[in-house]
């Protein structure tokens, strides 16, 4: 049985809905991602978990049990919020042992437990310091601490890492992991950063205005996108209108509008004569230098229009001969070189018809 | 003072001049109508009475014995001599300290009401709060002769009442009820206001994470709420004991004659006994009785960690 269970649930506040007839299921021990940016439902659906918010309609079932009736304190549920919500006028241990204490747990049992608790997030040394003499990353593991000793069915995190800065963002990201496989705890984690998802989860639900828009592994997610929404907001992605002019079992093959033909893998449910989105992600994009001889079939001319240097690899925009401007991603495998192609080179384009997608419109 | 000094100490590269300029009026101005007077009670307090009033010189004229004039603890040793003011310190100490109390129960849940009220109620209802203020003190106490009489309303209604029920009529004029009303009623706004500021400050989602990690609302109130109010609590309390410790014209219009308490004391030592050193006297134990609480205050919020969270 799955452990959460999200039922045609629908919140509105107004006339805006906020959370839009969305279903997820959660199973045990998953890394469970909700994705989308600011405004999108993820904040009100985490609350809803919780129990800070009922919904309008819909069931949320934890362990095959509807728990909406249930309040905040008293479902097997914990938060780790984006400001820490640390109490300010407890030390590190005392914030630990907060759930235990509320549990009404045995004073020597929290004892052994707030110090088994500090080890695992490092943090015996600080047990007597309160929150504001600690940095970011510390308050940020007490919140994971805290969330986590009493042992929750299930462990909401909103936007955790979102005040840290990038280098120990990612610190905290492989902390983060590790802290879940060992507590064997099922995460629900918000955010907005698609890195963060990608990197964290076993599965994302990317919402946007209210709605699930796809629900899958990241590398389903970032690789097949279901929608112009996900592939936009999932990386970088190119686009191109395309027109459907031959759908088999096999492939599909769109027309370009100034460009000519190019093949996809085919899809469910599409016709000749729709019209639709073609993607491709700029690191599958293949580019090399002009010449009559290598432009074959599928491979498109183009001029280099601009190029972005990012240190690990260099972004070309190539301009296409309809006018369209293509990302192609190259590593700088060769040490101290910037660029492989000058601005207003001739270059071509091609990539594996397997890793482009069609989107129906 | 203290703070005063503390700048001066901060800011030990500016400009001296600028310091000076800054500090210097406040720092004038204690030293006028706080460290002088205080002076002169201390030095008063050590004198002897004069015979008609005032005091007797320091000097002892020529052709008189020296009895009588120059220094002397007599004050002092009257003050401790007799039980008597011992006991009205005390009761005035009770006073002050019920007084505190049940400004305290009755403000904490009105300021936290204000709090969780929607922002654009909560200026309102501060004013409502502050607003026996604008009006003066002495008419808002006749005010309360008035409900309190004999003759009002609510002296009917009670011992109406309390006929009913066989109980003897009482009067609520003119007694230690009457005084502890009128010392509440007065006092109430300045236990309101700290509490209601400390109140606002706190991070409502300390409350949302205490739910969440398992905490009845009776838990959140008494593990985050009231400790994290404590400041406020200790600002608010010094706020309404000290002035209840030496206020003397409630108990002089509301109480009865037994109803007197240090400040009747003092007020009667000069203008009535006109026995200018033992008022003096008293009212620099008074003074002393009132540094200590406010030292005491400002210990326990540093205890409290008041400071440390205040940020």
């Amino acid at each position: 049985m799955a452990l959460l269970e999200i039922r045609n649930v629908t919140r509105c506040f107004g006339d805006f809905t906020a959370v839009n007839n969305v279903n997820i299921t959660i199973e045990t021990g998953e890394f469970f991602t909700l994705l989308g940016p600011s405004g999108c439902g993820k904040t009100t659906l985490l609350r809803m978990i919780a129990g800070f918010d009922l919904p309008d309609s819909g069931q949320i079932l934890l362990d095959g049990i509807n728990i909406l009736g249930i309040p905040p304190e008293k479902r097997p549920i914990h938060t780790v919020f984006q400001s820490y919500a640390l109490f300010p006028h407890m030390t590190v241990a005392g914030n630990i042992a907060f759930p235990l204490k509320m549990a009404g747990k045995m004073p020597d049992e929290i004892k052994s437990r707030v110090k088994e608790s500090l080890e695992n997030v490092r943090l015996t040394n600080f047990a007597d310091r309160f929150p504001h003499e600690l940095s970011g990353g510390q308050k940020q593991r007490v919140a994971f601490a805290r969330g986590l000793i009493n042992h929750p069915r299930l462990l909401l995190l909103d936007e955790p890492l979102g005040a840290l800065d990038a280098k120990l963002r990612e610190e905290m990201q492989i902390e983060l992991v590790n802290l879940q496989q060992e507590a064997g705890v099922t995460f629900v984690f918000v955010t907005h950063a698609q890195n963060e998802a990608l990197a964290l989860s076993h599965r994302i639900a990317v919402m946007n205005h209210g709605n699930v828009e796809q629900i899958d592994q990241p590398s389903k997610i970032y690789s097949f996108p279901r929608n112009r929404f996900v592939a936009s907001f999932i990386g970088k992605t190119n686009m191109m209108d395309v027109q459907v002019l031959e759908a088999t079992s096999s492939h599909l093959k769109l027309i370009v509008a100034g460009l000519g033909e190019i093949t996809t893998p085919s899809k469910e449910g599409v016709q000749v004569g729709d019209s639709g989105t073609m993607i491709i992600r700029p690191e599958q994009v293949q580019i090399q230098p002009y010449s009559k001889e290598a432009e074959v079939k599928d491979h498109f001319r183009g001029i280099v229009h601009d190029y972005l240097y990012v240190g690990d690899v260099t972004t070309y925009i190539v301009e296409l001969v309809n006018g369209i401007r293509i990302e192609a991603l190259l590593p700088n495998s060769t040490p101290g070189r910037v660029k492989f192609f000058e601005v207003g080179d001739s270059v071509l384009i091609t990539w594996r018809h397997d890793a482009s997608t069609f989107l129906n419109d | 003072m203290r703070v005063l000094f503390l700048m001066i100490k901060e800011n030990t590269n500016g400009n001296r001049t600028a310091k000076w300029l800054m500090i210097g009026p406040p720092l004038l101005f204690l030293l006028i109508f706080f460290v002088v007077p205080s002076l002169i009670m201390i030095v008063t307090s050590l004198r002897y009475p004069g015979e008609f009033g005032g005091l007797a010189p320091i000097i002892t004229p020529a052709g008189k014995v020296s009895d009588g004039y120059g220094l002397t603890l007599e004050a002092y040793q009257f003050l401790l001599s007799n039980s008597l003011y011992a006991e009205i310190f005390l009761k005035s100490f009770g006073v002050a300290a019920v007084t505190t109390l049940i400004c305290l129960i009755m403000s904490y849940p009105l300021a936290l009401l204000i709090t969780r009220s929607e922002k654009r109620f909560r200026n309102l209802m501060v004013l409502l709060v502050v607003l026996p203020l604008a009006s003066n003190f002495l008419v808002r106490i006749y005010a309360w002769m008035i409900i309190l009489g004999p003759e009002s309303p609510l002296s009917h209604l009670i011992n109406t009442i309390l006929s009913v029920l066989g109980v003897a009529p009482l009067t609520l004029l003119f007694s230690p009820f009457a005084v502890l009303v009128g010392m509440v009623y007065v006092h109430l706004p300045f236990m309101v206001l700290p509490l209601y500021t400390n109140l606002e400050k706190h991070d409502p989602v300390l409350l949302d994470a205490a739910q969440d990690l398992g905490a009845t609302s009776w838990q959140r109130f008494w593990k985050v709420t009231w400790p994290l109010s404590l400041p406020g609590v200790f600002a608010g309390s010094a706020l309404v004991f000290i002035p209840v410790l030496g206020m003397f014209a409630i108990p002089e219009m509301l109480g009865g004659t037994g109803d007197i308490l240090i400040g009747n004391l003092i007020k009667d030592q000069f203008l009535g006994t006109r026995d200018w050193p033992f008022g003096s006297a008293l009212s620099i134990i008074l003074t002393l009785a009132v540094l200590s609480i406010a030292g005491l205050t400002a210990w326990f919020t540093r205890q409290s960690g008041g400071m440390k969270y205040a940020e």
